[in-house]
């Protein structure tokens, strides 16, 4: 499996996750749609998470794969929670657009 | 029983007393909380005679428990018994004792009566701690602790502001000696290695037998301990607190200013007498202090007429008859003295709460006059202690006043001299007293006059059991001339014998001289009783109203106006003093650090919330753009 993942040059994987992660940043900073936002940050998320992968398998190192099952269970939860929040709010405010939930400063 | 379990009740007893009266003493009966406070200290009494018997057969000293230990530094709670604490300790507890009994009586219609008795069981034991104590230590306890009581027991009656003050007074006052007291006691650790007087006085034989007299240490530790004596002991120049002392109730100014707590001063300097016999130069200070105390305040008590201010600078003048014997090493003299004084003093106090009973509070002796017939017992007692602290043979301050002159004449006479007249003055106004308040007319109005009465039985047997010590006490110290033996030096002689081998200055008196010494000082008191039977009976109150005192009587009613000289120069400078360092330190420094820090925070938090704008767009955009600005200073600065 390792020989499969690594016929690909270590480079491109970096550079493919580079993108990844700057697409996900450019969304969460300049969309308005919180379901958006949370797209972009699962796709961060998911970019570390290839990342991950193939320096593991790169390194010989099992550690980093493990590693990765541990960020998809925290990013679940996180979105569990999250989406709980932007239900909640859509039904106070019927909006999902961010700036609308500036109401909420004190 | 052994001597550690008597010694151990006759200490704690009268601390049980001050804790059942004071906190359960508001719920007893009178009847109760009189027997309580009565009845402890007649235990101590009972247990401080077998002490006395067991001292008899040589010192002992009683360990309890190791104090505190740090270091070379040990501090054993443990207790001396010699001749010299059992002497006081049965002063203590003896006049004590007719003390609490008489203040059953006097304190009898008074609300706090449970108060007044569980502070006086407290003063019984804080003294016993004084006088007990075997390290400067434990001394130290005590003579804190009947600090505390005399400061309680002045300010008893605490709804008076005057009342306050004076007890506020005597225990600033008091705090200035102890200060000086505490300094002494860590020089004597530097210089000794230990604060028991065991060790602290063998080390002291060592500048003896090396004949090492007027060693500046020895002296700085001297006169640092005879600070604290002076506070205590109320002599020039902190004795003011103790005429202020007065307000408190007249059993108390008989107990703890009279009879026993002002002499904690002289039992210090005797209990450290190998100290200063290895300085002559602070005997020298003792003697002119205690001489010019004796001589001054027995003139400022020739023009005062409240009754209890007469006995109280009596007072102070006699005390500084005491300093005067041991500032010319008559160690012995100054201790007898202190018991004969304790008795009669004791007794004319008591006698002049009598009066102050009988009058209904009135102290003034403008307004008494004629209670000879009213008031028997109390005369006749009251006559007794005057003829005692005037000297006239065979009442005990006789042998005591005139042996402490004897001593003088042999060291100075000119400290003879200023003792005589002291003596005269002392005579002139005690019978100025005497006769005022019991001969004449009376000169108060009809109401008090119907309430003239002889107090209660419980009063009366006190003043004659004292009146009976003041005229046998002498007794005990009968001077060689009269062919008597001198018990009280006898008894003594143990304790001394450390100083033996000290080199006397003067040289003994000849027998006749002492007989030519006693006469002067006999016939001059005489004269003095005379010179003021003519004034102040035919004469009596006339010309005694405030308004009519002119040049010296002025003076001397006004006390030299040594009170209103310490206002001006050391109240009121540091009056001042805290008021400038309240305007200026307190409130723009310390105030103002305190609230520029409050102000300080609050306006940073007005500013910095405005970054709170609420928009999530831009709280995401702040953090990105700072994670970006710490990835890049981990990369490129840090690394």
């Amino acid at each position: 499996m390792n020989s499969i993942i690594t016929t690909i040059p270590i480079n491109s994987y970096i550079l493919l996750c580079t993108t990844l992660f700057c697409i996900g940043v450019m969304g969460v900073l300049l969309r308005r749609n919180v379901i958006i936002i949370f797209m972009s940050v699962e796709l961060m998320l998911n970019s570390v998470n290839l990342l991950f992968t193939a320096f593991s398998a790169y390194s010989s190192n099992p550690a980093g794969q493990i590693f990765v099952f541990f960020v998809m269970v925290v990013a679940a939860a996180e979105i569990a929670i999250g989406l709980a929040i932007v239900v909640m709010i859509h039904r106070n405010t019927k909006s999902v657009d961010v700036n609308e939930w500036s109401k909420l400063k004190g | 029983m052994n001597i550690s379990a008597i010694l151990a009740i006759s200490i704690l007893i009268p601390f049980a007393g001050f804790l059942l009266n004071f906190l359960f003493g508001n719920k007893m009966p009178k009847g109760l909380v009189g027997i309580i406070g009565c009845g402890t200290i007649l235990v101590a009494l009972a247990m401080n005679i077998m002490l006395f018997v067991n001292a008899l057969n040589g010192p002992e000293t009683i360990t309890y428990f190791n104090w505190i230990h740090a270091g070379s530094f040990s501090v054993d709670f443990s207790f001396l018994i010699d001749r010299l604490s059992v002497l006081m300790l049965l002063i203590i507890t003896g006049v004590g004792f007719l003390i609490h009994l008489y203040s059953v009586g006097y304190m009898h219609d008074d609300d706090a009566y449970f108060r007044y008795f569980a502070y006086l069981n407290l003063f019984v034991f804080f003294m016993q701690m004084l006088v007990l104590g075997a390290n400067y230590l434990i001394a130290f306890i005590g003579w804190e602790g009947v600090g505390l009581c005399s400061y309680l027991l002045i300010g008893f009656w605490y709804k008076n502001t005057n009342y306050n003050n004076a007890a506020k007074k005597a225990f600033i006052m008091n705090r200035i000696g102890d200060l000086g007291f505490l300094i002494g006691i860590f020089w004597i650790f530097n210089q000794f290695g230990s604060i028991n007087y065991k060790e602290v006085f063998a080390g002291a034989q060592g500048f003896i037998v090396n004949n090492n007299y007027n060693d500046s240490v020895i002296i700085f530790i001297t006169v640092l301990l005879f600070i604290g004596a002076i506070g205590k002991s109320a002599q020039i120049p902190l004795y003011t607190w103790l005429p202020d002392a007065m307000a408190g109730p007249t059993p108390v100014s008989a107990l703890i200013h009279a009879a026993t707590m002002v002499t904690a001063g002289i039992y210090v300097i005797v209990r450290s007498h190998v100290l200063y016999s290895l300085a002559p130069f602070t005997q020298d200070i003792i003697a002119i202090v205690g001489i010019s105390t004796a001589f001054f305040a027995a003139t400022i008590g020739l023009a005062q007429n409240d009754i209890k201010k007469v006995l109280a600078y009596s007072t102070v003048s006699q005390l500084g008859y005491m300093f005067v014997a041991l500032g010319v090493g008559a160690y012995g003299s100054g201790m007898f003295h202190l018991m004969t004084h304790a008795f009669f003093k004791a007794l004319l106090f008591l006698c002049a709460g009598s009066v102050i009973h009988a009058m209904g509070g009135e102290q003034d002796m403008r307004v008494m006059g004629g209670l000879r017939k009213k008031l028997p017992i109390t005369f006749i007692t009251m006559l007794t202690g005057t003829l005692a602290i005037s000297g006239i043979p065979p009442f005990a301050g006789f042998f005591s006043k005139d042996e402490i002159l004897a001593k003088a004449y042999e060291h100075n006479p000119i400290l003879w001299a200023v003792g005589l007249i002291t003596a005269v003055i002392t005579a002139v106004y005690m019978f100025r007293m005497l006769f005022l308040t019991f001969y004449g007319n009376f000169r108060g109005d009809a109401h008090q006059e119907s309430h003239l009465h002889e107090s209660p039985s419980t009063m009366t047997i006190p003043l004659s059991v004292l009146a009976v010590l003041s005229l046998v006490g002498g007794f005990l110290g009968i001077p060689e001339v009269f062919g008597g033996k001198h018990i009280l030096n006898d008894y003594f002689t143990p304790i001394f014998s450390d100083i033996s081998s000290v080199p006397h200055t003067g040289t003994a008196l000849s027998h006749s001289m002492e007989f030519i010494l006693m006469g002067i000082s006999v016939a001059l008191v005489l004269v003095a009783i005379f010179f003021a039977s003519r004034m102040f009976i035919k004469k009596s109150a006339e010309g005694m109203e405030d308004e009519n005192q002119k040049g010296f009587s002025k003076l001397l009613a006004h006390k030299y106006y040594i009170d209103e000289i310490y206002d001006t120069l050391i109240v009121k400078p540091a009056d001042w003093f805290s008021g400038f360092i309240y305007r200026f330190l307190e409130l723009d420094f310390i105030d103002g650090i305190v609230n520029g820090v409050g102000q300080a925070t609050s306006y940073s938090g007005k500013t910095i919330r405005k970054m709170q704008t609420g928009h999530i767009g831009f709280y995401l955009f702040a953090m990105t753009i700072c994670i970006v600005i710490l990835i890049l200073i981990n990369n490129f600065f840090i690394s």
